[in-house]
């Protein structure tokens, strides 16, 4: 049944009915509404003998889940931006144990400077560490996705991050159906570990690995990540029949028939350019889109599948690789190598940036005309850029750039547009 | 398993035989049916006394639970020498997964055997002290704070040992190290440095705190068994000589551990929520030079001249723990 609800209360209704057994969480802007609800759920003893850690920090949350997921425990917890930095070392490390934990990422900025707002940041700092990464285009994606996480990972003992664009979808009001807790059981059988703390049978778990064998375990890492790419439809699919809605896409494309240009983005943007697609084809324009709805593993084949008849891709990623450029793009220029396809980069979003819809068809209209510098950054106030660039070489003591910045744009508040 | 007091027959020695004890009394290693948690043909040094205070602790842990027990072990020396699969020395369910989060681990470890309903299993964590003091800290202090059913026991050898021997913050004064060298006008590690943890342990209020030491197993036994019958945040803080770290005579570890109790620079005491409740007393008093002079990390203290200073600033603390603890008083005595 559909509810007008937050993005973060269905989160927690969804996790709640995968019967987690420990959820160890500290508090971080925006994942903060998904632990509240789950603490309050926990503590009225709705989520059977669940237990709730109220750690001192995400380091210790995520270690709590490994020692936790290593007793046999479902466990789950939410964090993003500083939080999931914080907690790196664990990170890889729950990877490298394969203890198929669920992370909740609510996707935020990374500082300095300090800022709460939305973008992708966060998860994709961390891409590589061995966990799967699913993003959520809306809410609704976002509650399925995390029963489907949990069945993937536990599947494959391999942890899984859901990654949910903070406050955009966090605290969104949507309407949302939230699975019953039947369905949610006939879909997620208990979890059955493949190694397991137990007097009666004692194994050592996390136990030194030098050169003659780290490269065999790390290989098996991967070799989990490619079978991901076969469990996640296989999964996906049996949760459309559970649920009556379809999931687990890999990518999934929109309105790509003789799309000469498509752009790809992951999370909630893809509503925006899917408007802007449509305004495009108003006018003529050849332009489909593609989302990503998993970045690890990396789905190659898929993506080359579906764009295989393009002339150009261009990808709207909320990242910055310093002293690169796009992360999203990169990767997808490997994927699609060989192919006469031309792949631009266009950095959005950083920080909280709206991304409008007008940016965007403004943008693939000069595409098509002009071509994009690489990499391209939408709605980037050069003029500001510029003048604190002049300030920096006439002065050696030119003070905190942050500082300098706001002087020119206004203070913090103001129309960001 | 009570501490049963008792006196030394012999005169000139500190050790009383196991056959003066109560057949319950009597130590687990002695025993029989003793489960060999740590086992023979790990990788420890000779004389290591980390891998001594671990075998001692965790078979005293697995006597008393009925060897339904889970450790967790930060990375360390104990990590490394014991782990190497398929060559691991442990016969226990045991879980590594980083330098600086095992009391965090552990208390997962024991949430999910709650949330499991097998909360007769117990849970204890493990580490040296570059894990406890430094690293793991503020993981430790939130396990104290939320009083989880852990036991963490601290292996102190005062250095980081795996890496090298590098200063901790349980490092003591005036101790050489690879990042304190014994150079320049000071050498070795400043004084009036460095943390203590059971002292911090114990202002967390949690039930049961303790200190022991691989010079009386029979008292780190016993303290372990104690702290595995009460639940919640335990800690128990034990001092393990290195002989690779301490440049002592590998022989001379029970010895240097010995000295290190019998001078007031290691105090023994229990402390049940906040309080100390027990302290073994000093049986003869000896001068902090008898603990020094056994070290080649302290060597410098001892050239020509002596740093007659530095000895006495040593002298002054292990005073100060004697007066602090009432080490010397008959009241209270235990284990003479």
């Amino acid at each position: 049944m559909k509810q007008q609800i937050e993005g973060s209360q269905a989160i927690a209704q969804i996790v709640a009915r995968c019967r987690p057994e420990v959820i160890a969480a500290y508090p971080i802007s925006p994942q903060t509404h998904i632990v509240e609800a789950l603490a309050r759920l926990v503590k009225a003893g709705e989520i059977g003998r669940c237990q709730y850690l109220n750690v001192e920090s995400e380091f210790a949350a995520l270690s709590a889940l490994i020692g936790a997921s290593a007793t046999g425990a479902r466990a789950y917890t939410a964090t993003t931006s500083q939080g999931l930095l914080f907690m790196a070392e664990a990170v890889y490390n729950a990877a490298g144990l394969g203890l198929p934990i669920v992370m909740t990422i609510a996707n935020r900025a990374l500082g300095a400077p300090i800022n709460i707002w939305n973008d992708h940041s966060d998860s994709m700092a961390l891409r590589d560490a061995g966990w799967i990464q699913f993003y959520a285009e809306d809410n609704q994606e976002a509650v399925d996705l995390h029963a489907l996480a949990f069945r993937v990972a536990e599947e494959l003992s391999c942890p899984a991050m859901v990654c949910v664009d903070g406050y955009v979808l966090t605290h969104a009001y949507e309407p949302v159906d939230v699975p019953e807790q039947a369905d949610v059981d006939a879909y997620l059988p208990p979890y059955e570990p493949v190694q397991v703390l137990d007097p009666d049978d004692p194994v050592t778990i996390g136990a030194m690995v030098g050169p003659e064998a780290y490269a065999e375990v790390r290989y098996l890492m991967h070799h989990k990540h490619i079978k991901a790419l076969e469990a996640i439809p296989r999964l996906g699919t049996e949760l459309s029949e559970q649920f009556g809605r379809p999931s687990g896409r890999l990518v999934d494309p929109y309105r790509i028939e003789e799309a000469d240009t498509v752009i790809l983005a992951l999370g909630s943007v893809n509503g925006t350019i899917k408007d802007a697609v449509d305004d495009l084809r108003d006018e003529g324009w050849p332009v489909g889109a593609v989302k990503l709805g998993v970045y690890r593993p990396f789905p190659a084949h898929a993506l080359r599948r579906v764009v295989q008849d393009a002339k150009r891709v261009i990808v709207v990623e909320k990242d910055l690789a310093i002293g690169h450029g796009g992360i999203v793009s990169s990767e997808v220029k490997m994927a699609l190598k060989g192919l006469p396809i031309v792949v631009e980069t266009v950095i959005a979003g950083l920080g909280g940036r709206p991304i409008p819809k007008a940016s965007i068809v403004r943008t693939v209209k000069a595409a098509f005309l002009e071509g994009l510098e690489e990499p391209h950054f939408l709605d980037l106030k050069w003029e500001v850029v510029n003048k604190e660039l002049r300030r920096q070489e006439e002065r050696r003591r030119s003070g905190p750039t942050a500082a300098n910045i706001l002087r020119e744009t206004g203070p913090f508040g103001v129309r960001v547009l | 398993m009570h501490y049963q007091r008792v006196k030394y027959y012999q005169t000139g020695t500190f050790t009383v035989g196991n056959r003066l004890l109560d057949e319950s009394n009597r130590t687990v290693q002695a025993r029989m049916d003793r489960t060999n948690s740590l086992n023979s043909g790990h990788r420890a040094c000779q004389g290591c006394g980390e891998a001594l205070g671990a075998r001692y602790a965790i078979d005293a842990a697995m006597r008393a639970v009925d060897n339904q027990l889970v450790a967790v072990n930060a990375t360390g020396c104990l990590e490394v020498f014991s782990s190497p699969y398929p060559e691991s020395a442990w016969q226990i369910p045991w879980l590594h997964s980083l330098f600086g989060n095992a009391p965090a681990v552990a208390s997962g470890v024991a949430a999910a055997l709650r949330a499991k309903g097998k909360d007769h299993i117990r849970v204890v964590g493990q580490g040296g002290d570059g894990a406890t003091v430094d690293i793991g800290f503020g993981c430790l202090s939130g396990m104290f704070e939320r009083n989880d059913d852990v036991l963490y026991i601290c292996y102190d050898n005062e250095a980081y040992m795996n890496t090298g021997v590098q200063r901790s913050g349980s490092t003591p004064p005036r101790a050489w190290t690879n990042t304190t060298p014994a150079v320049g006008p000071s050498p070795g590690n400043p004084m009036g440095v460095g943390k203590n943890v059971p002292r911090i342990a114990m202002a967390h209020g949690i039930p049961y705190v303790a200190t022991a030491s691989v010079a009386d197993l029979h008292d780190l036994e016993a303290k372990v068994f104690k702290a595995m019958g009460i639940h919640g945040a335990r800690y128990i803080h034990i001092h393990v000589p290195c002989p690779l770290g301490w440049k002592s005579d590998p022989a001379h570890t029970i010895k240097v551990a010995r000295m290190a109790i019998e001078s007031g620079l290691f105090p023994l005491f229990e402390a049940e929520y906040g309080r100390v409740t027990d302290r073994t007393s000093i049986r003869r008093k000896v001068p902090v030079e008898r603990y020094l002079e056994l070290q080649g990390r302290f060597a410098h203290l001892f050239g020509d001249p002596p740093d007659t200073e530095a000895i006495r600033a040593i002298q002054a603390i292990a005073d100060a723990n004697i007066d602090m603890y009432g080490l010397l008083s008959e009241e209270g005595q235990r284990g003479t």
